[in-house]
């Protein structure tokens, strides 16, 4: 009888043990605390309340973030243009690349602090981050995949059952749930530990350097206007006077049909600019001083031009002094925790 | 006397039920007004082109619109939603929202008839919103079930590019078409007609959404009663997509999506009903 119920107690320890040591899961979900608003950035804008961020939905997300049945041969993923060590856009490349080695038009713009985004895409038409995934799946030249033939195919591979089940309750695989776990994930793309997120928020003492701390006083004298802190954008559209590319890209007119939207192109963040060359809607400029350069000498006069840079000079008068420390300061926004985050990556 | 009195009793009662049963059949007065009673009604979309019935891919047997050129029609489907009812005393009756967007598609006849349920009554106005309100555009997915599914079996209803319902398709060939950019560069000589545009999200843009009113007394009011099923039967005629009052040229304008002259095509759109007459 003692004997016995020593074995019993024995292979419970054991039991324990084993369930101790096979559960990084369990570790993992104590360690997820959902979406979290960094304590420098201002009210996020998506509508949390239609869909609750929970663990299993991320997981959920981002498995399919990952999955290249998103597109008509299974061969591209979101991330496939969204790239993490990019920062989430596809380094490299001026326009995205997606199937068949076809071209689009638009250079990748990064998946990062979304839950901010009021408009997407770089000529908007996109006012939902839920709607969002519709746009490049049914691309011709991206995934050029129909969004019913994805749930088909979601369908038919058993481990999406359990992984809706689990998200949402029941294993029913529809396109509210499959929009709503795309955009958990991409909400989770939170971009706030650069060096100048710990400065501004008095972490650990982090401070500029000189060359950094003078180059943010530049920045917000010449670039702060538009593209505004904490988010480094005031998500407007605006024509910079980059001049019509060859394929006359009108921009925001294309959605809106509004004559004064045209050749607007949506204001990118500045954050982790080191991981994200080329810049542009069209990915014209192969580096910052490229960019820098255009607003201090390139600028042309399009139809719409921003009043910004159409004063007595056009554009932004930048000495060589202040490329320098824009730079400098620019450097600070870059976030390797971001790029590196293991819970965003492809498991 | 107590058996006069009771005979008399009998008459009476007979001659009055009569009397009623004879008015119930001749006058069916309308019964009154319950909206917590509904009954089955519903509203055909008889598709039709001119003097003749919708037949898709009629290639040998074009269809000819006011300028004279021949067509054929390969794909049509639209979006009705919004139906209200009104009686000619005043009582309107607005369907419930989530089950009053319809699709109706050329090529499964079955999706003519958009099935509803509206209390008992006598209806002899019609009023439905040709398209998906802007309301419904702009709701949260989880709230586009059914046909307004962007992703459901009828995949090209929906403008992922630029968020929003195409309200109303039309596909189809003609002859009149050229083979230039002004035309059908890939020599397949096809027309495109997407209309859609609710409004916009941020800023105001072209708003396609129309809205159709019937008068249902000279073809027939609708009866709505819970023991049988009143139907409205309307002729569509895509014809008038080119011969409305904002007439155009297929060859003129082959291809017509989002732009500006879509709202000429819009505007046609709300001509294109007819009350044919009521089954009650």
């Amino acid at each position: 009888m003692n004997r016995k119920h020593l074995s019993v107690l024995f292979f419970m320890a054991v039991f324990v043990i084993a369930c101790k040591k096979g559960s990084p899961i369990i570790n993992e979900i104590e360690k997820f605390v959902g979406f979290q608003k960094p304590a420098n950035f201002p009210e996020p804008v998506y509508n949390f309340a239609n869909n609750p961020i929970t663990k299993d939905g991320v997981v959920l997300g981002r498995t399919l973030f990952y999955d290249g049945r998103l597109s008509r041969d299974n061969t591209i993923s979101c991330g496939s243009c969204h790239i993490q060590s990019s920062a989430f856009t596809q380094h490299g490349h001026d326009v995205s690349h997606g199937i068949d080695d076809r071209l689009g038009i638009r250079n990748s713009p990064p998946i990062m602090n979304l839950a901010w985004n009021k408009a997407f895409m770089w000529g908007g038409g996109i006012y939902d981050l839920d709607l969002q995934p519709f746009a490049p799946i049914t691309a011709h030249e991206e995934m050029d995949e129909s969004v019913e033939n994805v749930m088909v195919k979601l369908r038919q591979t058993p481990k999406y059952a359990d992984l809706f089940k689990k998200a949402f309750g029941s294993p029913d695989i529809t396109t509210a749930r499959f929009m709503k776990a795309l955009s958990q994930f991409m909400l989770m793309c939170v971009s706030s530990n650069s060096k100048y997120d710990k400065v501004m928020r008095k972490e650990n003492g982090a401070s500029f350097t000189t060359d950094e701390m003078e180059g943010y006083a530049v920045f917000k004298n010449k670039c702060g206007t538009c593209h505004t802190e904490s988010l480094f954008t005031d998500g407007s559209f605006r024509n910079n006077g980059l001049g019509i590319s060859t394929l006359n890209d009108k921009g925001l007119f294309d959605a809106t049909l509004i004559e004064t939207d045209k050749y607007k192109f949506k204001v990118p963040s500045l954050r982790n600019l080191k991981y994200t060359a080329p810049y542009m809607h069209d990915g014209r400029f192969l580096s910052l001083n490229g960019v820098l350069e255009h607003y201090n000498s390139e600028v042309i006069t399009t139809q719409n031009l921003d009043p910004l840079l159409n004063g007595n000079r056009k554009g932004i008068a930048l000495s060589a002094t202040e490329k320098v420390k824009i730079t400098a300061f620019l450097n600070t926004l870059n976030d390797e925790e971001f790029i590196k985050n293991p819970l965003l990556a492809e498991q | 006397m107590n058996t006069y009195k009771k005979f008399i009793h009998i008459i009476t009662s007979i001659i009055l039920a009569l009397a009623i049963s004879a008015c119930s059949k001749k006058s069916d007065p309308a019964p009154s007004f319950d909206e917590s009673k509904l009954a089955h009604f519903s509203i055909e979309f008889d598709n039709i082109v001119g003097e003749r019935t919708l037949v898709l891919d009629n290639v040998n047997n074009l269809y000819t619109n006011a300028k004279g050129e021949k067509f054929s029609i390969s794909t049509l489907q639209y979006f009705i939603s919004n139906v209200k009812l009104s009686t000619s005393t005043g009582e309107t009756y607005t369907v419930n929202q989530d089950s009053s967007y319809f699709l109706i598609k050329g090529a499964d006849r079955s999706t003519r008839f958009t099935k509803m349920r509206v209390p008992e009554g006598d209806y002899s106005k019609l009023t439905f919103t040709i398209g998906v309100d802007s309301l419904r555009s702009t709701m949260d997915i989880s709230k586009r079930t059914g046909v307004l599914d962007p992703a459901s079996g009828h995949a090209g209803m929906y403008w992922g590019w630029n968020s929003g319902y195409i309200f109303f398709k039309l596909e189809g060939n003609s002859p009149s078409i050229s083979d230039d950019v002004n035309g059908d560069p890939t020599g397949n000589k096809k027309f495109r007609y997407h209309i859609g545009g609710f409004g916009g999200y941020s800023s105001p843009t072209i708003n396609n959404v129309k809205t159709v009113t019937i008068d249902l007394t000279t073809a027939g009011v609708a009866k709505v009663r819970s023991d049988r099923q009143s139907n409205v039967h309307l002729f569509v005629d895509i014809m008038k997509v080119f011969n409305g009052s904002k007439a155009f040229s297929i060859a003129e304008h082959p291809s017509v999506m989002f732009s500006q002259f879509s709202t000429n095509v819009a505007q046609n759109l709300t001509e294109m009903f007819r009350h044919d007459h009521t089954e009650n």
